[in-house]
């Protein structure tokens, strides 16, 4: 057989693995996209499959949308804040899990524990959303039957005839989401952070300690650069979650598909659905769908750019 | 790019998925059920010879197919009628019970094979305004000049309670039977009123001294379901409907420009409103509690007053101690009301729709029929302990429970002031904005006035709604 006859066979048999999951992808992933950058110049109801064609209006009105700028906004927000508190507090825990302990004879280990702390730890990410969002339901409740609270009243620290509305309140919405967010998350990050401590071989550390490195330079010196591509693999993934948020709010939250008090708590993917589901413009939610998804590009490749470092070889 | 110069690198294969992940998650799970299933293709319907007795035409031995919400009322009164149905039509029906109206039925409606009837009710439900919008509604005047299957010498129009018709119109075409009549206003225990010594307020003044007496006695004065403004709505737009008389009412349904704001009735109830937050005499916390955790609280005696429709005693029938004793209150009056105490909002509830593109319309149209019969309505009645819009439609031997009964009592002393309003299921938008600056207020966050301008401004957005020439009432 002839090389170039072999090399046809072989092409064809990748050819052949690569297609379908092709197809698969442009059928379920693609084509819903082109679809939905369509339906966004029409005044689609969501009802029906007739509708007319309407241009850009939809896209002049959505930046008029004091609603959905302001989703955005906290969209926004917990963009910043979601990874950033989530993968210090991940980190910090990882590290004093896996060596923060005191240097013993043995050289590097953890705090006391630590085995024992890495199971609870991982525990919130077991539990769903849903399940999550009836917990901390339960938590936030808005009198004395609610956790926080209740724990708070009984010290004396809020009046009995006026606890606190957690979720009801404008300025403490967002944070007492986040919280339930970053609470979630933790647990799964401080595993993937501690799976990354324990392929760094342990002579690094021993080295550090040798050089009379204390827990803070050893973190920053020699554990943070070593993590670092699963610090921005974290950070990536975490902006997913930012930029969704959607069962949460949905759920615990006021209003149709969530975001209240009054829009306090909107994030994009609530207005979408309200406008989508709710209020029958369609189209006009399709249009917010196809902002979101060039947000979301542009994200993405700041994010990747942003924190593109020299890889360290070990 | 990868540290090997090989081309991709593992990982930044891993890295580029991830950004694709990051574009494609949180975007995803919407934009895919933007993807409507297009024109369907509606195969020809069955159809029977019309005769008197079947005035639709429904062929025998078809299939119907019904899906109806299942929320507090349940869905065994459904099983039961459809097995009537298929008994009598020869007919299989298939049976739908879900929370989930729109999950279930938005592809359906899109694809054009939507079932034949449909009880679209619940949190989930389809808005009606827009399937009408989307010509998915069958018209079902037919079914109210259809005669009656009690007695043939009458129209089935003719046995309805007044305002059911109104009330399924959009744009001046009946498309929605309202089979469930509610009446809505405050409850109370007439347990804890009787223990208290504490009588049954008429005005404004009375209800707020009650709640006064209430907070002395260490408990709430009015609950409300804060975490959804819709129940603090009915008080504030009862308010004004008894207080500036029926035309207050109809001017906001008409979305008329001083609905609100330069309305003197408007102004004076949500002030009484604001009185009951400003003398602090709510539940603590029950601007963040959903409607079961207020409900829940009220029956435990931790409130004297809560505002509901009356299904509300069905929805806390495992709450509710047996002793409670569940008492039905019309929106006390403020001062100059021009309708009496006793009017109250009643309405019609649980839309029930044939769609217009139902592969056995006509199947679904005697179903209507069928439900307006005074079999089918004590069937519903005994199965779902609730009255129907038709006339004397149950069965004197059905024993009511103490709050379905006080809810009779005064639907009776009302007679004929009752009203309703119609923006709600006209005008989503509005409806939801409203809510809003309802919660607001509630939260001491803004003042009657302030209330006033957001709602007038909601007014006047909707009045940019392309229907808005065909929703008028007079």
């Amino acid at each position: 057989m002839s090389q170039v006859a072999q090399g046809r066979g072989r092409g064809g048999f990748i050819a052949g693995f690569l297609l379908a999951p092709l197809a698969l992808y442009l059928t379920f992933v693609i084509w819903p996209y082109v679809q939905t950058f369509g339906y966004s110049f029409t005044n689609w109801t969501g009802q029906s499959p007739t509708f007319d064609f309407v241009g850009v209006d939809n896209y002049a009105a959505l930046m008029k949308d004091e609603v959905f700028r302001g989703a955005l906004w906290n969209n926004l927000l917990l963009l910043v804040f979601v990874p950033v508190v989530t993968i210090l507090l991940a980190l910090f825990f990882a590290f004093m899990v896996n060596a923060g302990g005191r240097g013993g004879a043995g050289g590097v280990q953890g705090v006391r524990g630590s085995g024992f702390y890495k199971i609870v730890y991982f525990f919130p990410q077991v539990l769903s959303l849903a399940i999550l969002a009836v917990l901390f339901g339960a938590v936030y409740r808005t009198d004395e039957g609610g956790l926080l609270n209740g724990v708070l009243i009984r010290l004396g620290l809020v009046d009995r005839l006026h606890p606190v509305e957690w979720l009801n309140e404008p300025r403490l919405v967002l944070w007492c989401l986040l919280l339930v967010v970053v609470w979630h998350g933790v647990g799964f990050y401080l595993v993937l952070f501690s799976a990354a401590m324990q392929s760094v071989p342990k002579d690094i550390y021993e080295a550090a300690l040798l050089d009379g490195a204390g827990r803070a330079q050893t973190f920053f010196k020699v554990t943070l650069p070593l993590l670092w591509d699963s610090v921005q693999t974290s950070a990536v993934y975490l902006g997913i979650a930012a930029m969704d948020m959607f069962v949460l709010v949905s759920t615990m939250t006021s209003g149709q598909f969530g975001g209240g008090p009054d829009h306090h708590s909107e994030v994009m993917a609530t207005v979408l659905m309200r406008n989508f589901l709710y209020f029958g413009k369609s189209g006009y939610a399709c249009a917010m769908g196809v902002v979101m998804l060039v947000l979301t590009m542009i994200l993405s490749v700041i994010t990747l750019r942003a924190t593109r470092r020299e890889r360290i070889e070990f | 790019m990868g540290s090997t110069g090989e081309g991709l690198g593992r990982r930044d294969l891993i890295k580029r998925s991830a950004a694709l992940g990051l574009i494609s998650v949180p975007t995803m799970s919407f934009l895919s059920a933007c993807a409507s299933g297009g024109e369907g293709t509606t195969k020809g319907p069955d159809k029977g010879a019309v005769t008197k007795e079947n005035p639709f035409g429904v062929a025998k031995g078809g299939k119907l197919d019904v899906v109806v919400f299942k929320g507090g009322f349940g869905d065994d009164y459904a099983k039961a009628w459809e097995a009537a149905f298929d008994k009598k039509w020869g007919t299989t029906s298939s049976h739908l019970g879900t929370q989930e109206i729109t999950g279930k039925l938005q592809t359906r409606f899109n694809g054009g094979n939507p079932p034949d009837v449909v009880d679209n009710s619940g949190a989930q439900k389809i808005k009606l305004d827009v399937l009408f919008k989307s010509n998915q509604l069958a018209d079902l005047t037919p079914v109210l000049d259809a005669p009656s299957l009690d007695d043939p010498s009458k129209k089935v129009r003719d046995l309805l309670i007044a305002g059911t018709v109104e009330q399924g119109t959009q744009g001046g075409k009946f498309v929605s039977l309202n089979y469930v009549y509610t009446v809505f206003g405050f409850w109370y225990s007439g347990k804890l009123f009787k223990e208290k010594g504490w009588t049954a307020p008429k005005t404004w003044d009375e209800f707020l001294a009650v709640c006064a007496k209430a907070k002395e006695a260490g408990i709430g004065g009015l609950a409300h379901q804060g975490k959804f403004p819709y129940y603090i709505n009915v008080v504030i737009m009862d308010l004004i409907a008894k207080k500036g008389g029926l035309d207050a009412m109809k001017a906001i349904d008409n979305l008329e420009p001083n609905a609100f704001e330069g309305n003197a009735a408007a102004l004076a109830a949500v002030e009484a409103v604001y009185e009951v937050v400003e003398k602090d005499l709510l539940l603590p916390g029950t601007n963040g509690l959903t409607h079961t955790e207020s409900q829940t609280a009220w029956n435990q005696y931790k409130a004297a007053f809560i505002p509901s429709g009356s299904w509300l005693e069905n929805e806390q029938l495992k709450q509710t101690p047996d002793d409670f004793d569940m008492q039905f209150l019309p929106v006390p009056l403020l001062a100059d009301s021009k309708l009496p105490f006793e009017a109250i909002r009643a309405g019609a509830g649980e839309p029930f729709i044939v769609p217009e593109k139902a592969a056995n319309k006509a199947g679904g149209l005697e179903f209507i029929r069928s439900m307006l019969s005074r079999e089918w309505s004590t069937m519903f009645a005994q199965q779902a302990n609730s009255l129907t819009v038709v006339k004397d439609g149950v069965d004197p031997g059905v024993k009511l429970r103490p709050g379905t009964q006080s809810a009779v009592t005064a639907l009776k002393a009302a007679g004929s002031n009752t009203f309703n309003y119609l923006y709600t299921d006209w005008y989503s938008e509005m409806d939801t904005a409203i809510q809003d600056a309802s919660n607001e207020l509630m939260a001491k966050r803004i003042q009657p006035k302030e209330w006033i301008k957001r709602a007038q401004a909601a007014v006047n957005k909707a009045a940019q709604d392309p229907n808005a020439k065909n929703n008028r009432r007079s």
